[in-house]
């Protein structure tokens, strides 16, 4: 029976919607090649639009989308008349007679996938945008904008990786035990790049709107199924939960910033929450601390002290001592002396800022922090300098107006 | 008085930018020397510049909390800004026989635009 | 590098500001303007008057035409520039993302052009 026009729009836009990460992980690894896996998917959508509404939708249409890409990708490949690509061209014909059943290989593909956006081969700012193009599909125009690169230039940096990818012959496989971990935690650093660094609550830092998080919360997600035991992978994924739960109490009714010790814990989302201390109890047992899940315990710290009414400073500026040793960043220490400066320990927190004051430049929370603690230490005059600062880096309007507001109550403190 | 003269260029007189050396691209030049001459000989100027065309403009916007970068430029127009001086003069009717001599008066189109005085000043 | 940050907002927005939300606007761009300066990355930059103020010239017909503002061609006007220093452009559209402009109407970054 032949289907119905619409029917297979509807249908084929759902599938892009919902499968194309899969279906192109596929296709990548089937092809050894992600540009020409992108291309071979494209068409098969195409032809799919011409086919299905004449001959009707095939019982299976996403095993039909695969099938009829990988034959163009295979044609292709058999076009090219480089010797080194004949190779796997026979290859796959090959693997192709001794196919089974594409989604019992799902999984796999995809952590496979994941491994050769991260690749050490590969410049790793690109590591994120090509994650966000060949296992989500977002587009490049998307991703520029997250990462403030004009879109035809993320374009240029997505088809140069992907060529890297081809030519460097890098392997669509799971790396060796040896190597697991380091590569797991590039990984990792890429999907918590595409969160846009969880900052919370100090005093209206602001490290960019990258405003990526559902698709990093996905890709942590998908991690955790396909590596249930790296305790990193549960410590990033908790540690993105704690802060989005908070997402919807950082902003009143009428769009203004709310810092996390102002927050109405009431809108806090209490499902991530205890989603979050699940994950934590979960890594825990591998008795293996290290930076994500360090700082999921931060993040725990700070829901739990708020949740009781009695903030535990203590704890937390332990917990960025430790941190510090095992993964320094000026991140961590700017966030370890605002902890200090929130014990009304500020000359020390000012001490440390100020050992750090070349290299912190325009970072923002920098300046955000090096503000409260001089308001905290009566030095308005040079408070309301490096509110100033503060302000100028923002690049979200709430927080520059936040910012504004305890700027202007300086003359009135104490 | 400051003012800030903007030059909006035809898509030939962008090309022209890529065509250093040759003497189309000096006889393109030439009125444009001839005009930044004539306003640093009168005491006017203080500060200009020539932009790259259209093609590498970059819009940034941020709504609802998330950045959007475009390619190209914000106004969809033929004519595009080019460049732009900033002079101080004494008056208004000063300031339009400067914007009016730009050359782009004759070829695409010039805007005059009075600069926001500050707190104090004239 | 150097980098043209043009604003465009849509100018009507302005008049309908209380005199302290306008104080507010100014605060950000002065905040702005003083990390540009501190970050080494400003040269110049100037708040316009609105397009009413301002006017077009154009030759039609081989004579000069002299058109009043405002403007009609865009649905926002450009309402003030940055030139900024910067070592490429993707430090450039950080810099013009962080512009108040950019939450509210829409910065365009174009390179200069050394000639």
């Amino acid at each position: 029976m032949p289907g119905d026009t619409q029917e297979s729009h509807a249908l084929a836009e759902g599938i892009a919607r919902t499968s194309y990460g899969k279906l192109l992980a596929i296709l990548s690894v089937r092809l050894r090649d992600v540009s020409a896996a992108e291309e071979a998917l494209s068409a098969a959508f195409e032809q799919a639009l011409k086919s299905w509404p004449g001959n009707g939708i095939p019982g299976n249409p996403e095993g039909w989308l695969v099938q009829v890409a990988r034959n163009r990708g295979v044609d292709r490949l058999r076009r090219q008349t480089v010797r080194d690509r004949i190779e796997p061209a026979l290859a796959l014909l090959a693997e192709e007679a001794a196919e089974t059943n594409p989604d019992e290989l799902f999984t796999d593909d995809r952590l496979k996938l994941l491994f050769v956006c991260a690749h050490p081969a590969i410049d790793p700012a690109m590591h994120t945008p090509l994650m966000l193009q060949s296992v989500l599909g977002l587009d490049a125009a998307r991703i520029g904008s997250a990462f403030l690169v004009s879109p035809s230039a993320m374009g240029q940096r997505l088809v140069r990786a992907k060529t890297k990818i081809r030519q460097a012959g890098i392997s669509f496989e799971i790396p060796e035990r040896e190597h697991l971990n380091e590569r797991v935690e590039a990984v990792l650093a890429a999907i918590y790049a595409a969160y846009g660094t969880g900052w919370d609550g100090d005093h209206g830092a602001d490290t960019g709107t990258a405003g990526l998080a559902d698709e990093a919360l996905f890709l942590g997600d998908l991690l955790c199924s396909l590596l249930p035991s790296a305790p990193e992978a549960l410590g990033l994924m908790a540690l993105m939960l704690y802060t989005t739960s908070r997402r919807d109490a950082r902003r009143s009714t009428q769009g203004a910033y709310i810092p996390l010790d102002r927050q109405d814990t009431g809108r806090w989302n209490r499902s991530m929450i205890s989603r979050a201390e699940r994950l934590l109890i979960e890594a825990a047992a591998f008795d293996k601390p290290e930076r994500y899940q360090l700082e999921a315990a931060i993040q725990s710290a700070h829901v739990k002290g708020r949740l009781a009414g009695r903030p535990n400073w203590p704890a937390i500026e332990m917990l960025y001592a430790r941190l510090l040793e095992l993964a320094p960043s000026l991140g961590a220490f700017v966030s370890h002396a605002s902890a200090l400066a929130q014990m009304g320990r500020h000359e020390d927190a000012l001490a440390r800022l100020e050992a750090v004051a070349g290299e912190a430049g325009t970072y923002q929370p920098y300046w955000a922090v090096r503000a409260y603690c001089l308001r905290q230490a009566g030095r308005n005059a040079e408070a309301g300098k490096a509110y100033d600062m503060a302000i100028g880096l923002s690049e979200d309007a709430s927080v520059k107006a936040f910012l504004g507001g305890e700027k202007a109550s300086l003359g009135h403190a104490g | 008085m400051k003012y800030m003269i903007l030059v909006a260029e035809t898509e030939k007189e962008f090309a022209m930018r890529n065509e250093a050396g040759t003497a189309a691209f000096e006889a393109f030049m030439a009125p444009w020397f001839a005009y930044s001459s004539a306003l640093a000989q009168a005491g006017v100027i203080l500060g200009g510049q020539a932009l790259m065309g259209p093609e590498t403009a970059t819009t940034v916007r941020i709504r609802d909390g998330k950045r959007i970068v475009e390619d190209g430029p914000y106004a969809d127009a033929k004519e595009q800004l080019g460049g732009f001086f900033v002079i101080d003069v004494p008056d208004a009717d000063t300031a339009r026989d400067w914007a009016a001599k730009a050359p782009t008066s004759s070829s695409g189109h010039t805007d005059l635009r009075k600069v926001m005085p500050f707190d104090g000043e004239a | 590098m150097k980098y043209l940050l043009a604003l465009y907002d849509d100018e009507k927005q302005w008049m309908s500001l209380s005199e302290e939300e306008m104080g507010e606007v100014f605060a950000a761009y002065g905040a702005y303007s003083e990390a540009l300066e501190e970050a080494g990355a400003f040269v110049s930059g100037e708040p316009l008057e609105p397009t009413h103020i301002g006017q077009r010239f154009r030759t039609k017909d081989g004579r000069l035409v002299v058109q009043d503002g405002p403007f009609s061609d865009t649905k926002e006007q450009l309402g003030g520039y940055y030139l900024i220093e910067a070592p490429d452009l993707d430090a450039a559209l950080d810099w013009a993302a962080k512009c108040p402009c950019a939450s509210y109407g829409v910065v365009e970054v174009r390179p200069v052009w050394e000639m």
